[in-house]
């Protein structure tokens, strides 16, 4: 581990050193990632937020002065091994089905006393300010690695909100006529130099499911899936959903059973 | 002069007609998908109430996106028919009736990708041009490699395609309206939505066909 951290110490400079340049060509950080990656070796920045977020998991926090530790992502109080990796799930507390990053705000609430507002107010970080989400999706993600996603959606709310996670895939509109599938629903296709994996296939979701959380060289930044999801809404033209809304929900359990079967190897590191 | 009203009024006759059948058609078939009704409302649902009415629009779907979305980008013979027939009558021309502008321009139109990002993380800043972003998913210039394959490469169009009218007006037609000809294309419809201008369209135009053009040349 502690060599881990500091050749990931070693990296978050060279991250730094690259940082300037985010919005330069694609082309330019196509190399950059490509020179990022021998600079690093088999390090990345995200361990550090890793471990952030394991100090954040188990300190007393909150109105409720409590920690996440009895939290329950569906294997039960604490049980955090292959948590992530089988989420999103139906929870019978809730009624709905509940993605990663749902789960953890309703335990901040729950748990710690937090209101929703201030549990999600920084669900992603922007330059000076840190995300205590991203922390602790990447902690819990990271205790899934190695295990393989399994998402079968065999509950009927499950397997309800895989279809809609399908017709949201597949639902153009907007000034460019844009879906998801447009850009990842064939095989071996890029645009501009980015390769986009056909996620409707078990191997195109599989490869990106596997590697989320995942730290963006060129962001600076960990995100989470439903940063990279709004994302890809806002590349398609579309107006930003709210964080957790159903249709990123529902997006998510369309992706994992897709993916259902491919083991985890998070956090990633991407462009 | 004359004949050009008279198209008009055949094109605008047209787009109604194909509409008002097309809409009767999904009306029937739409209703087969179980969770399609749920499905839309959950992703309605997901937006913000207090944002501005244009981008609310941009969640509405014309006959076109309807159907395109139920089968799945690959709709059967008789609704991809359908669809090109209605596309080709929305197709509208610049006033001055010509289709080959400037290449210079169309290379600029071509290469631009910003424009057109809305919401509260990261839009783009309010007055960008929108582009055609057309090296997104096509190859053209051969010095541009920073090209997507979404579409077919468009490297040397014009001197494959040479620049007849028939060929110069087929561009112009297919980058107003790529449904046109292809129903359900993942290329977006330029000229339909006016994410560019009619005049925009020609300056892509002869960028795709000019001998001097860089598309050809190199
Ligand atoms: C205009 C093209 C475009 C559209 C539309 C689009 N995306 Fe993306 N998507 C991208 C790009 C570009 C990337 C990043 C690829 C890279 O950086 O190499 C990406 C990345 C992703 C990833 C991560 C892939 C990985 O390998 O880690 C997922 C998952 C994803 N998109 C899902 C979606 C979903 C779901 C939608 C529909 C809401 C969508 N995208 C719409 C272009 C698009
Ligand atoms: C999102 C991807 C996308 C973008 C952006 C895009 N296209 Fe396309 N284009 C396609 C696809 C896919 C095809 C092939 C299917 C079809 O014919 O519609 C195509 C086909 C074409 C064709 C017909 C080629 C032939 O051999 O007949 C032309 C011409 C064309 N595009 C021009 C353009 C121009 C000019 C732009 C920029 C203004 C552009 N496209 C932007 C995806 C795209």
């Amino acid at each position: 581990m502690i060599q881990r951290l500091i050749r990931t110490l070693v990296g978050a400079a060279v991250v730094a050193a690259f940082a300037g340049s985010t919005a330069a060509q694609d082309s330019k950080v196509a190399d950059e990632l490509a020179k990022y990656r021998e600079a690093l070796a088999d390090g990345n920045p995200a361990d550090l937020l890793e471990v952030k977020g394991e100090g954040l998991w188990a300190e007393k926090r909150g109105p409720k002065n409590a920690s996440l530790e009895q939290c329950d992502f569906g294997l039960g109080p604490g049980k955090l091994d292959g948590a992530y990796a089988q989420l999103p799930r139906y929870f019978k507390d809730t009624g709905k089905v509940m993605d990663v990053e749902s789960r953890l705000v309703h335990c901040m609430v729950t748990l710690q006393g937090f209101t929703r507002e201030q549990a999600t107010k920084n669900w992603f970080s922007k330059p000076g300010t840190e995300s205590d989400i991203e922390a602790l999706v990447t902690f819990i993600g990271a205790k899934s690695n190695g295990k393989p996603i399994n998402v079968p959606a065999t509950h009927p709310e499950e397997k309800k909100m895989y279809q809609i996670g399908e017709y949201i895939f597949y639902r153009r509109s907007g000034p460019q006529d844009f879906s998801c599938a447009i850009c990842h629903g064939q095989n071996d296709k890029r645009i501009r130099l980015q390769d986009l994996g056909n996620l409707t296939t078990k191997e195109g979701a599989g490869t990106a499911m596997k590697t989320w959380p995942s730290y963006r060289v060129s962001q600076g930044a960990v995100w989470t899936m439903q940063r990279r999801l709004i994302d890809c809404m806002r590349q398609a033209r579309f107006p930003e959903p709210n964080y957790l809304s159903d249709s990123i929900v529902a997006l998510q359990v369309y992706l994992q059973k897709n993916a259902t079967g491919t083991v985890m190897e998070t956090p990633g590191i991407k462009r | 002069m004359n004949k050009k009203i008279a198209i008009t009024f055949l094109c605008v006759a047209l787009t109604q007609f194909a509409w008002a059948e097309e809409k009767t058609a999904s009306g029937k078939s739409l209703s087969k998908n179980p969770v399609s009704a749920e499905a839309e409302k959950v992703f309605r649902d997901s937006f913000r109430v207090d944002s501005p009415k244009y981008w609310s629009q941009r969640l509405e779907q014309d006959e076109t996106m309807k159907l395109c979305s139920q089968y799945k980008d690959n709709p059967p013979v008789a609704v991809r028919q359908k669809i090109e027939l209605a596309q080709k009558a929305t197709i509208r021309y610049p006033v001055d009736g010509k289709l080959l502008g400037d290449w210079k321009e169309g290379e600029k139109i071509a290469a631009h990708g910003r424009g057109g990002h809305i919401g509260f993380i990261q839009p783009d800043k309010p007055m960008t041009p929108r582009g055609g972003n057309c090296y997104a998913c096509h190859q053209l210039a051969a010095k541009e490699v920073a090209y997507g394959t979404i579409g077919p490469s468009l490297h040397h169009f014009g001197k494959i395609r040479g620049n007849s009218d028939e060929i110069v007006k087929y561009a112009y037609d297919k980058i107003y309206n790529s449904n046109a000809f292809s129903a359900c294309t993942n290329m977006p419809r330029f000229g339909l939505h006016s994410w560019l201008t009619p005049e925009e369209i020609t300056h892509v135009v002869a960028f795709l066909m000019d001998p001097e053009s860089p598309v050809n040349k190199d």
